[in-house]
């Protein structure tokens, strides 16, 4: 699905990533980690062709990446909900511009409404549709911001730290909310975050990125059976690979 | 109750503190009138007052009505191409760096005195903050949303305007109420320079007359006029911006 072949980005004069090679398969879910500032950001900037890298190339399904790829969900630490808009029609916003929506958008409305209703209900903002961005909590607007980036069912989703900022129940909450989307709806996903036990619950392999100039150098299978819980947070196999990612980074830290 | 009053309260005390510093210190009428003798005035010139108030109102709503569309479009094209940002943005700076009254003589020269000068002047004067403002609002769209946005394929147009633009509505609104009472200083600095009619032109005919009591009624009368426009701007920011005074409202 996506292929990453010897890629460098280099920004003025500095080198923010270097001979980045990776790849990612139908429906994965990868995660990205590394020591702060070794351009997880920027990956994820190429893949989604919002920047062309300096040399090698990168391919999503099959064809060579050159300007934004169309369609692709993304999300961000920073919520991003317009104020003027309620729940409900924040998430609607990518049905007015992606086609085959779009088409259906001025005929079909209600339909598309009742759509987007359906995803609120299932990460549990079903009576939050009318209220507006500054009436939420902070993961309540991380969630419109989650169902916003898969209401039109990209194929790919593009997560950069999306948790951030959120207090550690909420966090916890919302990776159920998400890994249960997943399962669902099966995209392609890669998640970018400093944060190893999000990485170590969420993904299937977790990439872990070296100190700038950036670049993969290690990767972890995650070989923990779906759905997870809060239960497996307790697992030993869980929390050894949290550990040996870890001191994977402590050691990239201190060369 | 009390709260809304206030503002009123305070102008009233205001005039009777006037109005006793007149009668206390035996203020003659032709140095600073006493709101009595206004009020007389405005009764007894009703007509000129009124005539003249109409052809300054309309002279500033044309102006403004011309500068809140040039000015806007000038904005988008500002705030939507760096290109244009950078060709154009110096040259509206140094334009805004002239004082507008220093115009009026040089559009007298072209159109003629009366209307057009002062539909001109306050175009002129207004239009600045409304560029200014349209450009800063289309600027402050985070640079998250934009990927979000490029990402899903929309369009420069789509972008625009379903983000950029509703965006920007606060700031544009904050400029009307800055433009419209330029507008009005403009009409008046045009019509007292270079008119036969309109509330400068008045100003100007009273105090030739000494009739001090009159330029006052004229003046309270473009003031009242001025803080109407801006209610009404106000109003309107409610209806079209409302989400921007979040908690306040409700």
């Amino acid at each position: 699905m996506i292929e990453l072949a010897d890629v460098s980005l280099r920004y003025g004069g500095l080198l923010a990533l270097t001979n980045t090679e990776m790849m990612v398969a139908e429906g994965e879910f990868v995660a990205v980690v590394g020591p702060s500032g070794c351009g997880k950001s920027t990956l994820m900037k190429l893949v989604t062709g919002l920047l062309a890298p300096t040399t090698g190339e990168i391919r999503v399904e099959g064809r060579r990446v050159q300007g934004p790829v169309r369609g692709a969900g993304m999300a961000f630490q920073n919520a991003t909900l317009l104020p003027w808009r309620s729940t409900l029609d924040n998430v609607m916003l990518p049905l007015e511009i992606v086609e085959p929506f779009k088409r259906t958008m001025r005929r079909d409305r209600k339909h598309l409404e009742a759509r987007v209703q359906k995803l609120l209900e299932a990460v549990g903002l079903g009576e939050f549709a009318a209220s507006f961005p500054w009436q939420l909590s902070g993961g309540m607007q991380q969630r419109t911001n989650l169902c916003r980036s898969i209401i039109h069912e990209p194929k790919l989703l593009m997560l950069d730290e999306p948790f951030a900022a959120l207090d550690a129940f909420t966090k916890e909450d919302l990776w159920q909310v998400l890994q249960e989307l997943w399962l669902k709806q099966r995209f392609t996903a890669i998640l970018v975050t400093h944060d190893l036990r999000e990485a170590a619950f969420l993904a299937d392999t977790v990439h872990v990125m070296s100190q700038r100039p950036g670049r993969i150098v290690h990767r972890c299978p995650i070989a923990i059976a779906r759905p997870r819980t809060l239960a497996t947070t307790f697992d030993p196999a869980y929390t050894e690979i949290v550990n040996e990612l870890r001191a994977r980074i402590a050691q990239l830290r201190s060369q | 109750m009390l709260r809304q009053a206030r503002p009123w309260l305070l102008t009233i005390a205001l005039f009777a503190l006037w109005e006793l510093s007149c009668r206390l210190f035996s203020v003659p009428d032709f140095v600073l009138p006493a709101p009595s003798e206004i009020l007389q005035a405005g009764v007894r010139f009703w007509e000129p007052l009124l005539v003249n108030g109409l052809q300054t109102l309309y002279t500033t709503i044309v102006g403004f009505a011309i500068a809140i569309v040039i000015g806007v479009l000038l904005g988008v094209a500002v705030g939507c191409s760096p290109v244009i940002y950078e060709a154009l943005y110096p040259l509206l700076v140094g334009f805004n760096a002239v004082p507008k009254v220093a115009l009026v003589p040089i559009v007298v020269l072209w159109c003629g005195i009366g209307t057009v000068p002062a539909v001109i002047t306050a175009f002129v004067i207004s239009f600045f903050p409304i560029t200014v403002n349209v450009a800063t609002g289309l600027a402050s769209v985070e640079p998250e949303m934009h990927d979000v946005l490029r990402v899903l394929g929309a369009t420069r147009l789509e972008v625009l305007r379903k983000v950029s633009i509703p965006r920007s509505l606060p700031y544009l609104f904050a400029a009307l109420k800055v433009a419209i009472t330029l507008a009005f200083i403009g009409s008046v600095v045009s019509e007292t320079v270079a008119a036969n009619q309109g509330i400068g032109f008045l100003m100007l005919a009273a105090s030739s007359r000494f009739q001090v009591a009159l330029v006052f009624a004229a003046l309270l009368l473009v003031a009242a006029m001025s803080i109407v426009l801006y209610a009404f701007c106000a109003l309107l920011e409610r209806r079209m911006a409302g989400w921007a005074f979040r908690g306040q409202a409700s």
